[in-house]
């Protein structure tokens, strides 16, 4: 029982960072109606980025934060100078510059860091506590926590603020929020830029988990957030989180218990996920859209 | 000088000319009526104000030309009340008072307006938390008219307020907007078709007919208007 | 449609098949071999345009059905001695079946849902081919070098009357590009069937097409089937075209790039895919050409990508349809 636990723990905290990359995908969903295929080349980015401000003795939190600025600038801007000039085309075309914005990023950064393998700074000890017979390790702990840290605040900042109202509303009724005086295409560049900074966060934290990273640090957990954001259903804030804690847990779980499934993790993570579209078509918590004739 | 003055306004939707030249003034604490058909330009009138259409001709507001962007209209304090009211229908019934207040700073302000407002509506006190899309379309109506309140603007555009509504509530969302107009001094330039109870409330009015303008006068003006009464007011 | 424009149409056909039996006189050896790989794109790409440009349905999965077709080939080739060229068929069948059986259930999701989804069974592909390593040969795939069926043998030389050489890329060439041309007519006659506008009628508006008496279900079923059919034949020839299958050549990246050669082609257009085809094939090499350091080929070809989709976001197939309608369409664009 004890080593189910610790396998929960674990699975939660690689959850957590899949939420994070979930909820980014959710928010540019909800408001540019669009699947960011770029979403986890971006926060590789940043997470080179983190690297070179800690490569040039940054303090790890002044560069942190300092990332997650640039982040945002970079997010606003690829939406400003790229995204919006395709925004009024059809979603096929919207797809392929962010695929076409996948490719440019990962070569960027191969091109700067010449692909090498880099070590990102581990902000959390590599201590671990017996709780109880559970073994929890404190960089799971961390993890958790600054990730349910950055939910709460863009939490806060959505229900909490005028910004935030305004950008929900872009994204529900831009025609009518346009009425109101909401600047809606700058909401969207909004999204975009608060979409890379939950990005970055998430390739800061999973970046120390796998000991050197390269330019392909991200690719597998885009992956696992497109299917906690498919899992929790596109549009929900709420179910990208839940999607992706459940995600992590099941996944390490299945990983550990069924030897079959040793090195099938992803297809059955895949197979579980169609399973319950099938019967929930927009996700766990995803609303249907009543279309009008 | 008028607050707001059109001249030979054209508006189109791409092939299709909505506008010809519509020439159109409404004053200051006036209640303007625009009447007409289905497809006499009535709604595009309005599109052409609050920049949702595009536009050529002379569009002034306070004597100064009209941005084109909705946005920067709105900013101006031009409330657009549309077709089909523009509820954020996910939202709360809040949130939408909160949003038709987005573009003023004065937090007082707004607090002393919602209190003036529950003198109107007291039902948006007890429905602060609902979704909004759950109201029924009377109340969806009132607050669109709320939402446009909030803002605080010089001009308010309401766009057939009476769509499918009982005659009822027509009345006295009429009543609402004519008195919270004379109360705080704004304008108002209202697109309807029931055009008795809009001219009843209203200082002047337009008929439009395919995009021009084809009558124009006060509201009792239009009511002594032989053809006018025959096509619009039915008796 | 007017007579001219008809006539028109046909002179372009004819033009197009001219221009294909004719190439190999003009171009290397090597330029055959990734001419044919062109025409094999194209399949495909023709393929995703009746399940996306009719249905509106976005797939990301597409290279699955390309590997599934292409293992059918291998083993029926390495395994069971049968001749490449019977294998074809046989692989567009399998694989019909298969999208068949995909997208009954899968059809119930809507656009978003179902392309991340077609997404994941590509993230899957190469796993699961590994995983049955028994039928598949594991990492190490299937090689038919020396396989008995397989025609277009490297020793294969025919030599024509006029002194022209034929070699085997010139064989492939013929092959991708005869069943290319094929596919191509059968694309154009579903597009003017009754069942090609059903499925127009579905893009345009669901409801609106069930309430005429669509059947949805069974429609965009049909369309993925047949849609799954051309990738598994795309698949099948690019075995024929290799020599070989691995599960290293069916990664996410051959399902993204059938999607990015639609998008360049233009989706709803037919003879243009050629061209988004040709993107596939020719972009990474011309990147290749300005730069061979880490990662420049491909900032070039994502910038590239961008830009052609900022300049024509209705791809070469949009441009064509500028140039050739009617002056009222340019003059009054629709919104």
């Amino acid at each position: 029982m004890a080593d189910v636990l610790q396998q929960v723990v674990s699975g939660i905290a690689s959850g957590g960072v899949y939420a994070l990359l979930a909820l980014a995908l959710v928010l540019i969903y909800r408001s540019t109606g669009v699947v960011n295929f770029a979403q986890g080349e971006m926060a590789m980015f940043s997470t080179f980025v983190c690297w070179e401000l800690l490569d040039r003795g940054l303090p790890y939190w002044v560069a942190f934060f300092l990332t997650l600025a640039i982040s945002f600038v970079g997010g606003v801007l690829i939406e400003r100078l790229v995204i919006h000039t395709v925004s009024r085309s059809q979603a096929l075309t919207v797809v392929t510059v962010t695929i076409g914005l996948l490719i440019l990023l990962n070569g960027a950064a191969a091109w700067i860091w010449k692909g090498e393998q880099r070590t990102l700074e581990n902000p959390f000890p590599s201590d671990t506590f017996d709780v109880g017979g559970v073994v929890i390790a404190a960089q799971d702990l961390g993890i958790i926590g600054v990730s349910l840290a950055i939910v709460l605040v863009l939490w806060a900042f959505f229900q909490r603020t005028r910004v935030g109202l305004a950008l929900r509303a872009a994204a529900l009724n831009p025609a009518s929020s346009r009425l109101h005086g909401v600047r809606v295409s700058w909401m969207l560049a909004l999204g975009w830029g608060l979409a890379a900074v939950l990005g970055a966060v998430a390739g800061i934290l999973v970046a120390p988990t796998q000991g050197s990273f390269d330019q392909n640090l991200m690719l597998p957990v885009l992956i696992f957030a497109f299917a906690a954001a498919v899992l929790g259903g596109l549009d929900s804030p709420i179910g990208a989180v839940v999607g992706g804690v459940v995600l992590g847990v099941v996944l390490n779980l299945v990983g550990a218990y069924i030897d079959f499934f040793a090195d099938l993790r992803l297809p059955a993570a895949l197979l579980l996920i169609l399973g319950i579209l099938l019967l929930r078509p927009n996700g766990l918590f995803g609303r249907s859209v009543v279309k009008r004739v | 000088m008028p607050l707001l003055e059109l001249e030979d306004v054209e508006a189109r939707y791409g092939a299709v000319q909505a506008l010809h030249g519509i020439t159109l003034d409404v004053g200051e604490r006036q209640v303007v009526s625009v009447l007409g058909a289905n497809g006499a330009g009535k709604t595009t009138t309005l599109r052409a104000i609050s920049g949702t259409v595009r536009r050529s001709g002379g569009l002034r507001f306070d004597g100064k030309t009209l941005p084109r962007s909705p946005e920067a209209v709105a900013r101006l304090g031009i409330a657009h009340v549309p077709e089909g009211r523009g509820t954020f229908a996910e939202l709360s019934v809040d949130e939408n008072l909160k949003l038709g207040a987005y573009t003023r700073r004065d937090r007082s302000g707004y607090a002393s307006d919602y209190e003036e407002l529950l003198k109107h509506f007291p039902w948006l006190a007890e429905r602060r938390d609902q979704q909004a899309g759950t109201l029924s379309g009377g109340e969806q109506q009132m607050l669109a008219l709320a939402r446009a309140f909030m803002a605080r603007p010089r001009l308010i555009l309401v766009d057939e307020p009476s769509l499918g509504l009982a005659p009822l509530i027509v009345k006295q969302l009429f009543d609402v907007l004519r008195a919270w107009i004379d109360e705080h001094g704004m304008s108002a330039l209202v697109v309807e078709q029931n055009a008795n109870v809009a001219l009843e409330h209203s200082e002047r009015g337009y008929v439009l007919e395919v995009g021009r303008v084809a009558v124009e006068g006060t509201a009792d003006e239009l009511r002594g208007n032989e053809s006018v009464r025959r096509s619009y007011l039915g008796y | 449609m007017t007579a001219f424009r008809y006539a028109l149409r046909v002179f372009g056909f004819v033009l197009f098949v001219a221009i294909v039996v004719y190439l190999p006189f003009r171009i290397s050896d090597f330029r055959a071999s990734e001419f044919a790989l062109i025409g094999i794109y194209f399949i495909a790409i023709l393929g995703l345009n009746v399940l996306t440009g009719y249905t509106g349905v976005i797939s990301l999965g597409h290279g699955a059905f390309m590997a599934l077709g292409a293992y059918t080939t291998a083993i029926l080739v390495a395994d069971h001695g049968m001749r490449d060229l019977w294998t074809i068929p046989l692989a567009g069948l399998l694989a019909a079946a298969a999208g068949a059986a995909f997208g009954l259930p899968a059809l119930r999701l809507s656009g978003p849902y179902l392309a991340l989804t077609t997404f994941g069974v590509a993230v899957a592909t190469p796993i699961v081919i590994k995983k049955f390593d028994g039928l598949t040969g594991g990492s190490g795939g299937i090689n038919l070098f020396e396989a008995e069926g397989i025609t277009g043998l490297p020793e294969f030389i025919v030599t024509l009357p006029g002194g022209k050489v034929l070699s085997f890329n010139d064989w492939l060439y013929y092959l991708a590009w005869t069943i290319a041309l094929v596919l191509f007519a059968v694309a154009w006659a579903i597009h003017h069937s009754h069942f090609g506008r059903s499925l127009r009628a579905i893009r345009d508006n669901e409801i609106a097409a069930a309430a005429s008496g669509v059947w949805l279900a069974s429609h965009k079923t049909l369309a993925f089937s047949i849609s799954a059919f051309y990738a598994g034949v795309a698949g099948s020839l690019l075995a024929i075209w290799a020599f070989s299958v691995q599960p290293g050549a069916f990664p996410v990246d051959r399902s993204i790039a059938l999607l990015v050669g639609l998008a360049v082609g233009g989706l709803g257009s037919l003879a243009p895919l050629a061209a988004g085809a040709a993107f596939l094939v020719f972009l990474p090499q011309l990147a290749q050409g300005i730069s061979k350091a880490p990662g420049v080929p491909a900032v070039i070809y994502g910038a590239v990508l961008i830009a052609l989709m900022i300049v024509l976001p209705m791809g070469v197939g949009g441009l064509l349809r500028w140039i050739t309608g009617p002056l009222t369409s340019r003059l009054y664009p629709r919104s």
